[in-house]
């Protein structure tokens, strides 16, 4: 089995504010192999931003890792220091936002943005950090690279803005990449460009990717496999296919049946009452539980654990356990024929 | 005209000058009406116009060329305009898509939904106004104990279940939502839209819907029509659109909307259109109510 290039282990993430403890990652552990794209999935506020941050270490002062590990391809950077970080970030690790012009320093050209990046983590020549620039603009599907080179972020639209944000993410050849809501401010059309992109250089260059997302429709598109969150933990992780065709949690169940492509005409769309919990003062048991319809006695007092369905789909809910009683499940996702 | 449509718009243009090399066409010649009761829905990508369609049938800007006619009357001539003021004001409403910057943060929930009916004198009393407001809370699915809250306090659901209720207060014949749920969770989006739709039901106002979101505009509309830098590229009934799209822009649209189911959507092929491609001509009627940019 290949060692994986990026592993947390029980992580737990608190902020401390002055109302108290704000847990936002609750005791998560996952892995992530070479070349794997990886979707968190999950409504604002459900830890998945602050999760991957923490890896990059790009969370503020007030927040601090409670218990847990991340292990970057075999070391465990979770002790590591901002000069240690430094070295890291852009070449091991990278992450491209969802807003591109706010990434962009709009009075330098691009291609100078990302030699930058290219002079900072290798011994190359200018000349040939330029040269590496082109090809990396080239990479991400621009078209005419040499030009669009020394041009500034505002002539290019926003789908080009995104792939120059992604061209200097992948300048410095770094082994995982954070996409952190990276297409949602694109047009549709744009946006489909992109994920197809993403695809295609993961091919390319092996790289990984967590792809950041609250869009099923696009995660169905480009992940190998899904974790889904909830307030801080992970709630089911399994293959796209196992999470999207035979989905277990049923919070995934309320996420599915919400979508209005899975409504049937003329009948109301199915949506989760409630709203996500506060997590200065998460609940005991299962933080799900008050939204959910078959909730049982036990999940108001303990939370539950991992329950492995298949070597790759686990998910957290009490109706897994052996004494939970039989329950069909709201909806039967359909697969659709094939286009 | 049949006296059955309450929004004509004819022929509309909003040119916006920049300076004597520059004008942009914001919308160059749009053409509908929609009809009492009718859920209209309007789709296109960003900077397509579909915002400039909304705030020019608003008056917020004035229209270059074109018309408007607003049960019967030329809103878009500015003499008509103020001589209705108090009518159009009372009877056309909009949400905007960021209830944040839309709602007032330093007026509560309450002043918020009372100021339009204050403002149009359509309750004076202290009890009547009471009373409307619980009213218009519970519709929206908020109870009492929001009403003293300020905007920054509640999460982006409620606010936008705020703004729904003040577009409501006036009762009016028409509401224009531009973009209402995007910027909310999907668990929320749902509840938003159900919330829309027995409202539509039970108020039988007639509805502007303006989304990118083509998902939710099948769920949710009447009609369609499809936008492409200022221009309607095809507009038709909901049904009929999705299931027989004509002008090739519609269909590289419907073919990049993502599905949620992997093994469908990995093989999907998209149909890719240049948009700098011609996009001139007229609409025409190609099958009853169905028109397509020709």
């Amino acid at each position: 089995m290949t060692k994986p290039v990026l592993q947390l282990v029980n992580l737990s993430i608190s902020f401390d504010t002055p109302q108290g403890e704000v847990e936002a990652v609750r005791d998560v552990s996952l892995s992530l192999n070479k070349g794997e794209i990886l979707a968190l999935v999950g409504e604002s506020g459900c830890g998945k931003t602050v999760m991957s941050q923490s890896v990059l270490k790009l969370l503020p002062k007030t927040s601090r890792i409670k218990q847990g590990q991340i292990i970057v391809d075999g070391d465990d950077i979770t002790g590591y220091k901002e000069k240690q970080m430094r070295k890291l970030r852009g070449s091991v690790l990278s992450m491209v936002f969802q807003d591109p012009m706010t990434t962009l320093n709009p009075t330098i050209p691009v291609g100078k943005q990302i030699t930058e990046s290219i002079l900072k983590h290798e011994k190359v020549s200018k000349e040939q950090a330029r040269q590496q620039a082109i090809e990396m603009l080239n990479l991400v599907g621009i078209n005419n690279p040499e030009y669009m080179f020394s041009l500034q972020p505002h002539f290019f639209s926003g789908g080009m803005r995104q792939r120059c944000v992604l061209a200097i993410a992948l300048a410095s050849n770094p082994k995982v990449l954070f996409a952190d809501e990276a297409t949602t401010a694109l047009d549709v059309t744009v946006q489909a460009r992109m994920l197809d992109l993403l695809s295609d250089i993961r091919h390319q260059t092996g790289i990984a990717i967590v792809f950041i997302s609250h869009d099923l429709g696009v995660v169905a598109r480009i992940a190998d496999r899904v974790a889904v969150m909830y307030a801080g933990k992970i709630v089911e992780i399994g293959t796209a296919e196992e999470v999207f065709y035979d989905p277990r949690h049923p919070y995934v169940w309320g996420l599915m049946s919400a979508l209005p492509s899975r409504a049937r005409e003329g009948e109301a769309l199915t949506s989760i009452p409630g709203m996500p919990p506060i997590m200065l003062d998460p609940p005991r048991g299962d933080a799900f539980a008050v939204r959910n319809q078959f909730a049982l006695e036990i999940d108001y007092r303990e939370a539950p654990p991992m329950f492995q369905i298949s070597p790759t789909h686990s998910a957290a809910t009490w109706l897994l356990d052996e004494r939970a009683p039989e329950i069909m499940p709201p909806i039967l996702p359909k697969r659709r024929a094939s286009a | 005209m049949s006296t059955a449509d309450i929004l004509r718009v004819d022929n509309l243009k909003q040119h916006f000058y920049i300076n004597k090399n520059l004008t942009i066409r914001a919308v160059d010649g749009v053409t509908f009406q929609i009809n009492q009761g009718e859920v209209f829905g309007l789709v296109g990508e960003t900077g397509s116009g579909k915002s400039t369609v909304a705030r020019t049938i608003m008056g917020i800007n004035m229209a270059t060329s074109g018309e408007v006619y607003f049960k019967g009357r030329k809103i878009s001539e500015k003499k008509i305009y103020k001589q209705h003021k108090k009518d159009i004001h009372r009877n056309m409403q909009i949400i905007f898509q960021d209830s944040a910057a839309a709602l007032n943060p330093r007026m509560t929930v309450e002043q918020i939904i009372a100021e339009p009916l204050k403002v149009n004198r359509i309750i004076d009393s202290k009890n009547g106004l009471r009373e409307t407001l619980e009213r218009l809370l519970l519709e929206v699915g908020l109870d009492n104990t929001f009403r003293t809250k300020y905007p920054p306090e509640i999460s982006g659901g409620q606010r936008q279940r705020v703004a729904i209720a003040r577009a409501l207060s006036t009762s009016p014949d028409l509401i224009i939502a531009d973009e209402p749920i995007a910027s909310l969770d999907v668990s929320i989006q749902a509840q938003i839209v159900n919330l829309f739709q027995s409202l539509q039901r039970e108020h039988q106002f007639s509805f502007l819907f303006i989304a990118h979101d083509l998902s939710i505009i099948k769920y949710i509309c009447d009609r369609v029509a499809v936008m492409l830098e200022g221009r309607f590229v095809e507009m038709a009934a909901t049904k009929e659109l999705f299931e027989n799209p004509l002008h090739p822009y519609t269909r590289s649209l419907l073919s990049a909307v993502p599905v949620p189911d992997p093994i469908y959507e990995k093989s999907k092929i998209l149909l890719n259109y240049d948009v700098r491609s011609k996009n001139t001509g007229r609409m025409i009627e190609v099958s009853n109510e169905h028109y397509v940019l020709q």
